[in-house]
């Protein structure tokens, strides 16, 4: 509202409108309408509908609103979601079976997981300006290695069940075994067994489950073991391991990350994979996740292992920097051939269990073990006491207590007085402690067990009881013995640790990140403060359904929610990334084909422009890929299309296509593609990387797919939190909505009829940062949901427009529009100057930007994607250091400036390099360093220069940097 | 772009050389290193292992690209140049010095099919 309406002597205002129940809108969408009015000049359309109608082909154009209540204020909604969550009921949970209590500590809480600086921040694939986040992750992959006793670690994997289904294929690919059989114990996790299952289908594996010793004679090319198992015995692995080998098969072992600091860590017997969850390392258990999961191997595995890997390389000036390592390995180039699907990782969870273990250090994590292992000891002794029968021989946390015709009474009693405890069976009950167990904790169970105040007390206890650790497996090395872990024990140090290295990289705290295909749009803080309500995190994932109302009515609001925005009849929340929705879309429509007694359908068409995710996700599937082609605009070539269907008429499966497509243009020819695949009888898979642009204009489910997957994480305002946490629910017509994934902890009523397996260890994934996204919709309403597609449509059509004649912009639609992303063509350049689009992504970074997406889905090229949320001056910003920066190129091209020596090619500079004492470039340090006015006020410093990826690769090293004596890094460790 | 005459070529980019022996060594051409960049990987086949012709059996890595080397003719893998996995970038150096395996030809009369450097040439527009 104006000014001038609001005055006193203006004309009277309702009180509806006073209310403003729209305000959330105009926080949430950078520009105001005065500035929308300017961008839509500058483009030649006089209103938003127009350009809109332009760029959106009539065919898809969605007629009605979507149908959804709201906008609701901010103060109001937070209202709202808080008396939901309220209706969860949060128990101590003595659950265990991989999700434990933990206490984040408020340092960390505070100035990690509610801090902007690193939840805002993208995938590290700038490394110049991501060294704070990439040092973090080196600390996670440390603290990995020298827990589980493996030579290498990745930065993290979706879950501890995901990474145990990665550890099965990466043991296919390398093993020597000829076997097609997978052994797991039948001790390890049931969720892990679970999402195993579901992958090894496809794949032809034959999954077989016995106890871990017959692991030794079942011939399988792996074997899974849990370490401690899941009933809480911990068994020595050693002779199996040799046993294993001696078959050919690999050692795979699922580990406790806590226990791991006490036990032989299964590295040294030996195990050729070590995968695990290092949740309890300060993230809550939040329903489910996001938790960081993780994956460590032998040396000679690297090039196989999935997901992210963080390494240390060198920089121009010499010094040492992180680097994302090996990235050949991953879908974007590998494809079919990729060796998984997963895109992300877990950072923002990596990130807080690393600065767990720097803040507690070796000493402190052993402390917590010890006392949770003490606990646990007092507590079985107790229970023997009182007549019990424990027949967990060998433990670390978790006991097994024999409780016959009691155990409804102990659950129930224990449920009366606020624990939750595992029912294993209708006489076996489960108790798992962790770092929240108290004294009074173990007294108030013994109770419960007695059904009467105890007779003894745990200091009775305490002196007497001995350890039930087996001393056969005690640790007996060191581990996490790097400084890190030892010089930021003091708050004080913690904090500043934390702040110097969020100082180093660049988020959208700090300026736009116009990256292509990532929407990288405004995570509100109204949508993130209930992400840390107790009623959210402290609920385990496994707990007795009727505790989880709030979070059922929350889930189920979110899943109405996505349907009216997307035209679909049903969806499923629990994939925890993109490529994991992708991976549970496909998975269906082979339930679907088998289901009408088609099982041959398998061939799945990919167009030549699709992200690598898609083929390497049909492969997992066990889809074969056919390709294609595009046509010179970029858009599926229809009638390329129409052969390819033609001629795998029988076999056809799916296709898999983006839309707007990757090269951001809305083709006009989608409605006729979903024709000709469904006249073929395959099934439409639109992938919805982009539904950013869409929202509200058009609804795959109304224009002909099946199935999507989409990005909470990208449309629906969940952060990146610097690669991870993502949410990839899969949404689906009525006919697929039978085989939405299930799981053994879901309540009947949400479980599908014809459910395919699960695809994550939780039954609704990461649930705790579902509220994000309900608070996003919740707030924007059907209306602002739709003004916010239109929004980021009309910013990205203005860039292009003004940096048109600057660079080429390349697979414009209709009227030269493009939807929400415009690709800049740098190629000519090359030859005119000698410059490479990385030098230009370099350059920014000088003038304070994340540089756009690089080379996709076109070499050479920048893929640019402002989204609603960037505020036109913003905007403006970066078409002027874009502009300024071709001036820079211009100056090349005419030899006024250096072909080699020029501030293009030595970029990124570092404020060191800028004002040494020696300066012997052919251009000024004011212009390497403040190239325009805009740095003057704000400068961001990149703390390295251009990182050498070659040397990187050539001399991989994944661990913490040696420091010299006087604590500086080494300038080049050698390699590994 | 260096391509030399005593040589003969596949469309795949890779090169190979009759050798006295009557084994052929194989290896990628000058353009092949170039267009790939910096190479930090090198992956070669298992000696004694059967190929046919087109059979994908080495890969060769840049920070950038993955690429399959593939088997112009089919064969035996009789050597593997070792010393490639422990520097790479000698095949950025020198393309024709730095051989990837040696094949005994299942059919000696497969090299004489294969292109000449003159044609490759034009394969990659130099002609």
């Amino acid at each position: 509202m104006k000014m001038n309406e609001l005055q006193p002597g203006a004309a009277p205002l309702t009180l509806r409108a006073l209310e403003d129940r729209s305000a959330f809108l105009a926080r949430h969408i950078g520009t105001t309408d005065e500035d929308q009015a300017a961008m839509l000049a500058t483009l030649g359309y006089a209103t938003r509908d127009a350009l809109i109608d332009a760029i959106v082909p009539p065919a898809i154009r969605e007629t009605a609103p979507i149908k959804l209540a709201g906008p609701v204020p901010e103060a109001e909604a937070l209202a709202r979601l808080r008396a939901v969550a309220g209706q969860n009921k949060v128990l101590k949970s003595f659950i265990g079976q991989g999700y434990y209590g933990t206490h984040t500590p408020g340092v960390i809480l505070r100035n990690i997981l509610e801090n902007p600086a690193w939840y805002t921040a993208y995938t590290p694939y700038q490394p110049e300006i991501s060294q704070g986040r990439l040092e973090a992750l080196v600390n996670f992959q440390t603290m990995v290695c020298e827990l589980t006793g493996m030579a290498i670690a990745n930065a993290s994997m979706l879950d501890e069940a995901t990474a145990a289904a990665e550890a099965m294929t990466l043991a296919l690919r390398v093993g020597k075994s000829k076997s097609k059989r997978f052994f797991v114990a039948d001790d390890v996790f049931p969720q892990t067994l679970d999402v195993v299952r579901t992958r090894a289908a496809p794949l032809d594996i034959e999954v077989v489950v016995g106890p871990a010793a017959a692991a030794a004679t079942a011939e399988a090319f792996a074997v899974l073991l849990q370490y401690p198992g899941v009933a809480g015995e911990v068994r020595d692995g050693r002779a199996l391991t040799e046993a294993v080998h001696a078959q050919g098969g690999l050692v795979i072992v699922a580990a406790d990350i806590l226990a791991l600091t006490l036990l032989s860590p299964p590295g040294e017997w030996g195990a050729d994979v070590v995968v695990g969850s290092t949740q309890r390392f300060g993230v809550p258990m939040g329903y489910g996740g996001p938790h960081a999961g993780y994956f460590a191997t032998r040396d000679e595995f690297k090039r196989s292992m999935p997901g992210r890997l963080v390494g240390v390389t060198v920089d121009a000036n010499g010094n040492a920097a992180y680097r994302l390592a090996l990235q050949t390995r991953e879908q974007h180039i590998r494809r079919e051939k990729a060796t998984s699907n997963i895109c992300t990782a877990q950072v923002l969870l990596a990130v807080i269990a690393s600065m767990y273990a720097v803040y507690h250090g070796p000493e402190g994590l052993t402390m917590i073990a010890r006392r949770v292992h003490r606990l646990t000891a007092i507590l079985k002794a107790g229970l023997e006491r009182l007549g019990f029968s424990v027949p967990t021989q060998a433990f670390f946390d978790t006991i097994t207590v024999a409780t016959g015709a009691k155990t409804a009474g102990i659950l129930e009693g224990g449920v009366a007085y606020g624990f939750n405890m595992r029912k294993i069976d209708e006489r076996t009950l489960g108790i798992s402690f962790d770092e929240t167990t108290t004294r009074n904790d173990v007294a108030r169970l013994w109770d419960i067990f007695n059904f009467d105040d105890t007779p003894f007390s745990v200091a009775d206890h305490d002196a007497a009881v001995t350890d039930g650790l087996p001393s056969t497996l005690a640790r007996t090395t060191t581990f996490l013995t790097h400084p890190v872990f030892h010089r930021h024990r003091s708050e004080t140090d913690m904090l500043r640790y934390l702040r110097k290295l969020a100082d180093r990289d660049l988020a959208l705290d700090r300026s736009m990140i116009p990256l292509g295909s990532c929407t990288m749009k405004l995570n509100a803080t109204s949508e993130m403060i209930p992400v840390t309500w107790p009623e959210f995190g402290a609920v385990h994932p496994f707990a007795p359904p009727e505790q989880a109302a709030g979070y059922h009515r929350m889930i189920h609001e979110l899943e109405a929610m996505m349907c009216a925005a997307t035209g679909y009849d049903a969806v499923s929340l629990q994939p925890n990334a993109g490529s994991q929705g992708e991976y549970a879309g496909l998975l269906m429509i082979e339930a679907y084909h088998r289901s009408r007694g088609e099982p041959h359908r398998n061939v799945c068409l990919i167009p030549a422009s699709a992200h690598g995710t898609n083929p390497a996700s049909a492969q997992m599937a066990g889809m074969q890929v056919v390709v294609v082609a595009c046509d010179t605009d970029g858009n599926v070539d229809l009638a390329d299309l129409e052969a390819k269907a033609d001629a795998h008429a029988r076999d056809l499966a799916a296709i898999m296509v983006t839309y707007p497509s990757t090269h951001g243009v809305f083709e006009a020819g989608i409605k006729r593609l979903c024709e000709i695949v469904h006249g073929h009888g395959g099934q439409v898979y639109v992938d919805g990387a982009n539904l950013n642009a869409m929202v509200g204009l058009a609804a795959p489910g109304h224009f002909g797919a099946d199935v999507s997957h989409l990005n909470l994480h990208k449309t629906f305002c969940i952060p990146h939190g610097g690669g991870g946490p993502g949410v990839g629910p899969v949404a689906v017509k009525a006919h697929l909505a039978p085989f939405l994934p299930g799981h053994r902890d879901m309540p009947a009523d949400d479980r599908a009829a014809h459910a395919i397996g699960p695809v994550s260890a939780a039954p609704y994934g990461s649930a705790s940062i579902l509220p994000i996204s309900w608070m996003y919709v919740t707030m924007m309403g059907g209306e602002g949901l739709k003004a916010a597609s239109e929004s980021a449509i009309l910013a990205a059509n203005y860039i292009a427009r003004r940096l048109a004649p600057h660079y080429p912009v390349l697979y414009c639609g209709p009227g030269g529009l493009v939807a929400h992303e415009c690709i800049l063509d740098l190629r000519p350049l090359k030859a005119t100057s000698g410059i490479e689009v990385e030098d230009v992504a370099k350059r920014l970074i000088d003038y304070g930007f994340h540089a756009p997406t690089m080379s996709f889905p076109v070499p050479g090229t920048l893929m640019v994607e402002p989204t609603e949320s960037e505020p036109l001056s913003e905007i403006d910003r970066f078409i002027d250091a874009m502009i300024a920066i071709r001036a820079e190129i211009r100056a090349i091209e005419e030899g006024r400036m250096d072909r080699a020596d020029n501030a293009l090619k030595h970029a990124p500079h570092t404020a060191a390099a800028v004002s040494a004492d020696e300066w012997t470039h052919a251009y000024s340090r004011l212009s390497a360093a403040y190239p325009t006015a805009a740095q003057k006020a704000v400068k961001y410093w990149p703390p390295v220069a251009r990182v050498d990826n070659v040397y990187g690769d050539r001399n991989l090293f994944c661990s913490c940097i040696p420091l010299t004596e006087s604590g500086e890094a080494e300038a080049a460790p050698a390699a590994a | 772009m260096n391509v030399p005459a005593s040589l003969k070529y596949a469309e795949s980019h890779e090169w190979l050389r009759a050798e006295t022996d009557g084994t052929v060594t194989i290896g990628i051409t000058d353009h092949a290193q170039a267009a790939l960049g910096d190479l930090v990987y090198v992956e070669l086949p298992a000696v004694g292992r059967q190929l046919k012709a087109d059979e994908a059996c080495a890969v060769v890595e840049s920070v950038k690209a993955a690429s399959d080397v593939y088997a112009p003719i089919a064969g035996e893998v009789v050597a593997v140049n070792e010393a490639l996995t422990d520097s790479p970038e000698s095949l950025n150096a020198d393309a024709y010095a730095a051989w990837l395996f040696r094949l005994k030809p299942a059919d000696t009369g497969a090299l004489a099919t294969m292109l000449d450097a003159a044609a490759y040439e034009k394969l990659i527009g130099e002609a």
